[in-house]
Order: structure tokens, then sequence, then C-alpha cells
């Protein structure tokens, strides 16, 4: 399996001191190179499910199993050593540093990892994107759809063994949507890495192998 | 990607508020850097404090205007000593050495200091344990010159050059060009004191220039005024009356023979100088002569080292410590200026510094990457001002030079100003530690949902 979870809990305080719990997973798994897309109503934790699995956010209890490795019993500083090596992540405004260039961007996608990507490699990883032709280019002096695409091509760039995508589309119009899309599944799949989208397009989740509802594997607790 | 080409992109991306802050840290170093120059410069002048002499004697008035204007050559001397004081001096048992200094001229191209003297002056060691080094020769005829190092690289001179003195300086507008020319027979080889940029004439040269002795009945005057009497007797007075005459209708214009008119030397008693360089058998004698200036001696005998020290705590040093405590305040303000600076970028950087630990990056490399613009920041300003400062020594140094009479390298650097840069570095520490904290503290889930 390239992602387990087991007995995964996350709570979190409120600020008048009452405890939300949103995730409550007795189990979830998906396969290595299997391309899964979770859909599921807002605030039903898909985000917190995807911090937890990368590493961001530790669970109160439960293993998280990502490559064979128990995440959850790392401490912070090896979760995010783990993270720079192993995850690779595309959020929903892209995050793209603006003082940097599109190459640049994709350069500081591994600058944190024990290995880092070559010049050479990262402009490779812009060319398959379709921006070879974009590499000293800032993010305001692209389109949104270009944007993205560089966000998949820094995802990208520390050879990932799990790819977390956090709503990739939901910026972005229809033509581009598509392009998108198939590119994370394309690049995905060339690099046999496994990728984990959230997203509430139902139409956009049915071109994953799977589609899972958070809230058919996720029990949060009631407060009583 | 290296963290300090990351702190360099952030820098950049807020480039113009970054060059402000950088340049309000160059202008801080800058200031410093000038006032360490410029200390420098001062205690350098002013530290030769061995001259070679044990003291200076001149007429009474303000010791430390006669030991500047004599040593120093700032400013211009006050009063005038008889001859007769040096002759004294000459026979004197106490005193070992006496060296005559006439001043008031300056060169007319230049502008450079005139003292006659004799040829004793540069036999003497100028400070302990170093000898002038002439190159060509010492006074032979009454109108040789020896040059300062300064004055024959400035003015281009060198040996066999004329030269002619502007009485009374050149900004004493009714000072006329004598008529008399000096040649250069010896220029000093540099000693790194003032006499580098001084023109030495053979004092009886000196004395036979038009209007530098002083009409005999004035002299004998001065001389019963500072002496009590004269040496002089009723015939020699007579005497020296109708050999001032005789001189004055040779140099009537028109006078027969004004050309060719032979100059008579110079009588004693008509010489007047402005101070007297000595050396005494010892310190016991140069203290008892310090104690006859309190005791009703028209002359005044200075100790040059105590009068200088004493100019170096009571002014110098107080001046120093106050642009020492004003440029630190500048720094200081600066160092606030890159706080208000970085800390102000971090609501807007939080979202960077999310996506950086998102990405993988450690707490502790987002918070060196903030110490990082921090540092390049202060560093980066630091070698600007270090660049500004000596740039602006380098072009404003002649002028110092002639405005205020110390010497000084246009090249000058303190030793002192290498503290600048672990200062700054520490400065960049502090300054940078509160928004790196900020930057460690990023809650990243939290702000990349925001």
């Amino acid at each position: 399996m390239s992602i387990e979870l087991r007995n995964v809990r996350k709570s979190f305080r409120l600020p008048g001191g009452e405890t939300l719990s949103v995730l409550n997973v007795p189990e979830f798994k998906v396969a290595r190179g299997e391309q899964v897309a979770l859909v599921g109503s807002s605030g039903g934790g898909k985000t917190t499910l995807l911090n937890v699995i990368s590493g961001i956010t530790a669970p109160d209890s439960g293993e998280v199993l990502i490559d064979g490795r128990d995440i959850a019993k790392l401490h912070e500083v090896g979760r995010d050593r783990f993270r720079a090596a192993k995850i690779g992540f595309v959020f929903q405004t892209f995050n793209l540093l603006p003082a940097f260039t599109a190459l640049e961007n994709v350069l500081l996608g591994s600058s944190f990892a024990s290995q880092s990507i070559s010049r050479a490699g990262a402009i490779e990883l812009l060319q398959r994107v379709g921006l070879g032709h974009r590499l000293s280019h800032r993010p305001q002096q692209m389109s949104v759809g270009e944007q993205q695409r560089v966000a998949v091509a820094r995802a990208m760039a520390n050879r990932p063994v799990v790819l977390l995508a956090d709503e990739p589309t939901a910026n972005v119009d229809s033509t581009n949507q598509a392009g998108i899309l198939q590119l994370i599944r394309e690049t995905s799949r060339e690099n046999n890495v496994t990728v984990l989208i959230v997203t509430h397009d139902r139409d956009i989740a049915a071109q994953f192998d799977r589609v899972d509802n958070l809230a058919d594997f996720n029990r949060p607790e009631v407060a009583v | 990607m290296r963290l300090v080409t990351i702190a360099t992109k952030s820098l950049r991306q807020r480039a113009l508020a970054s060059s402000l802050t950088a340049f309000s840290v160059a202008l801080g170093v800058m200031l410093m850097v000038i006032v360490l120059v410029l200390h420098g410069v001062l205690e350098r002048n002013f530290r030769q404090n061995n001259f070679g002499y044990d003291m200076i004697v001149g007429p009474k008035g303000s010791d430390l205007q006669l030991v500047l204007s004599t040593v120093y050559r700032i400013g211009n001397p006050e009063g005038l000593l008889p001859y007769r004081v040096y002759r004294e001096m000459q026979n004197d048992p106490r005193i070992t050495e006496a060296v005559p200094i006439a001043m008031g001229d300056v060169t007319e191209e230049g502008g450079f200091k005139i003292i006659g003297t004799t040829s004793r002056y540069f036999e003497l060691e100028y400070a302990d344990g170093r000898e002038f080094y002439i190159l060509g020769k010492a006074f032979g005829t009454d109108f040789d010159a020896i040059i300062g190092a300064d004055v024959a690289r400035d003015n281009r001179w060198g040996l066999g050059s004329k030269l002619k003195l502007v009485h009374g300086g050149l900004e004493n507008k009714d000072g006329h060009t004598h008529d008399e020319e000096f040649t250069v027979v010896g220029i000093l080889k540099r000693t790194g004191t003032a006499n580098d940029k001084t023109v030495f004439v053979n004092l009886e040269g000196f004395f036979a220039i038009g209007g530098h002795d002083t009409p005999l009945d004035e002299a004998i005057g001065r001389e019963i005024e500072f002496f009590g009497n004269t040496t002089l007797t009723e015939r020699e007075i007579e005497r020296l009356r109708a050999e001032e005459l005789e001189e004055a209708k040779a140099h009537a214009p028109g006078a027969e023979g004004h050309a060719h008119h032979h100059h008579h030397a110079t009588p004693d008693v008509k010489k007047f100088l402005t101070a007297v360089f000595i050396k005494t058998r010892n310190q016991a004698v140069a203290y008892m002569l310090g104690e006859s200036s309190r005791r009703g001696s028209k002359a005044m005998y200075v100790n040059p080292q105590r009068t200088i020290q004493a100019l170096m705590i009571n002014f110098v040093g107080k001046f120093r410590t106050l642009l020492f405590v004003l440029t630190g305040l500048i720094i200081i303000v600066s160092g606030v200026g890159i706080f208000v600076s970085i800390y102000n970028s971090m609501s807007d950087r939080k979202k960077e510094i999310a996506i950086m630990r998102a990405l993988g990056a450690r707490r502790s490399t987002v918070f060196t990457i903030i110490l990082a613009e921090s540092f390049l920041l202060c560093v980066g300003g630091g070698a600007l001002g270090l660049f500004l400062g000596h740039g602006l020594l380098f072009v404003a140094a002649p002028t110092i030079e002639m405005q205020s009479g110390l010497l000084m390298s246009r090249w000058a650097f303190e030793t002192v100003e290498l503290v600048i840069f672990p200062v700054l570095m520490g400065l960049a520490g502090l300054i940078g530690l509160l928004p790196a904290l900020t930057a460690y503290r990023t809650d990243v889930a939290r702000t990349l949902a925001s």
C-alpha cells in the first residue's frame, strides 16, 4: 500500500474551549500507483485528511503509513523531511511564490529535500507540462491555467511517492480543467505516483480510478 | 536552491522597501566610517607627541595656538619673539639645542606655509628616533629653500625650482608677493608630519625679504618692552639708523642702482621670531623653564606633548565620543527601520512561509531564511556605507587637508572599521530574531486554509 490509515483521529480545540472532532477514520487505503478522487461535503475534513497524510498536521492518534512508514510516529522535523522527500502537493490556489520564476518555483519544490532536482530536470518537467517557453516568467506574467501547470511540475520535482491535490481545478476555467487533470494523471502514471485528489465535482472525480466519499469512512465523534 | 538565494529573491520582491532600509544602514555606516577615519587622522596628526624637542618657546599667549601653528602648521602664530631670546638660549648651558622658527608667509603656488629656520632644524630628529632625509643639500646661500615631500609632489617642484613668497598667507587680501626668489636645494623624504607640507627657507633669506625686518626704532621699543632694556649702545643705534636710511634710499622707486643693491645682513635687533624649538639638558630644566613662564617671563615655554594631550582629552576625545554616539544612534535607527520593514512584511509573507513549509521546509529553515534577509540587508547596507564613506573621503581628502591643515591620505583606512561588520552581524541577528520567530511559529494548515 502507498497510503494506509488506521484508526486515525483528529480533533481541534475551538476558541470557546469545546473540541471539534474532524477525523475518525478506522481504515483508509490507497494502493501504489492508484489514482483516487475523494469527494465529500464542505467542512467534512477532506483538507485535514490531506494534511494528516502529508504530515503537515499530526493526528491525535492512529497510524498513518505512507510507503510503509508510519509518519504519525515521527516528530515534526521527521515529518517535514519525509514530506520534502516523498510528497507532492498541488493546491487549489496554486500557491506559487510570486518572486520566483516558473523554473525557480519548480526548483523550490525539491529545495528542502535531501536530493534536489537539477536545473535540467526542472526544465524537462516544465517542458513536460507544456511550459518550456515560460521558464523565466513569474506567476503574475502567466495565465491561471499556466500557473497551475507550474504547480503540477513543482509537485513532481521531488519525485514523490504520493501526490496530494486539493481542489486543483477549482480556480481554473473548464478548458484548462481537463488539461490539468490529464496532466496530473499522466505525469503521475508515468512515474508510478499514487494520487489522492480532493474535489467537490463529481464529473472530475469520475475521471479517476476510484472515487471515495469521505463520509463513507470518516465518522467524527459527536460532542455530547 | 540555496537558502540565501531564497532570501535574496524575497528581498528583491520588496525591492523598494529593501533598498531604502539597506540605504539607511548604508548612511549610518558611511557616517561611522567618516568619523572613524577623521578621528584616526586627528590621532595620527596629534599623536606625534615626541617632537624631537622638549619645549617650544613663544611669546605669551595661547599655548595651544603656539603648538598648532609651529608644529602642525595649523592656523597662524600669535605675536613675535625678539631674536635676542634665541641668542640667549644658544648661550644658556641648560639648553642643549635651540632652533629658530619664523613664520608668516606662504608659497605663491599652492599656498604652502613657509618657515624660516637654520640647517640645524634638519640635523635634529623630527620625532623620537626619526631623522630628516634630504634629497639634495642643506641651506648654503640666503635664498635656498628645502621643501616637504607633498609640496614637491603637488607643485611638481624639483631641485632648482624657483619659488616666491606671499606675505601673510593666500587668504590675506592685502598680502603681496615678495620680489625675492628662493631656489629649491633640498627635498625632504616623506615624514608623515606637517613638514611634508612646508617650505623651509634659510632664516637669513627670510629676514632679507623686504618688510620682514622690523624698523629699528620699533624693534628697539619691542626689545625694551620684552626685556626691560636693550643691549645696543648709543653708537650702535646711530650706525644702524644710518644703515637703515641708506637701505631705504636704495630701495626707493627709481633709486639709482635699485636692482643691484647689495643687501646688508639684517641686524639681530631687527629680527623677530615666531618661536624657538629647544632641547633641555634634562627634564628638571624643562620643568623649571615651564615654571618661569608663570613667573612673569615675557616668553612662554610650552611642552607640546602635554598641550596636545590636553587637546586630545578635552576636545577631540569628547567630540569623538559625541560623534560615535550619534552614528551609533543612526545605525540603531536604521536597524529599527529594517526590523519594521521585515516585521511588516511578515503578515504578507505568512502564506509564502506556509507554502515552503508544505513543500517540506523545516521551521528552522524558514527561521534561517528570514534571518538571512536581515543579514543581507545589514551587511549589504554596511558594504555600501563603507564604499560611500571611503568614496566621500577620497573626494574630500584634499579639501579637508587644505582647510584643516591636517595630513590626510585619500586612502585612509582605520583597522577599527573591521569591527563594523561583526557589529552589523550582531545587529542583524537581533533585528531578524522576532520576524524569524514569527516565521518559525507559522501554523501551516491554518495559513494555507486562510
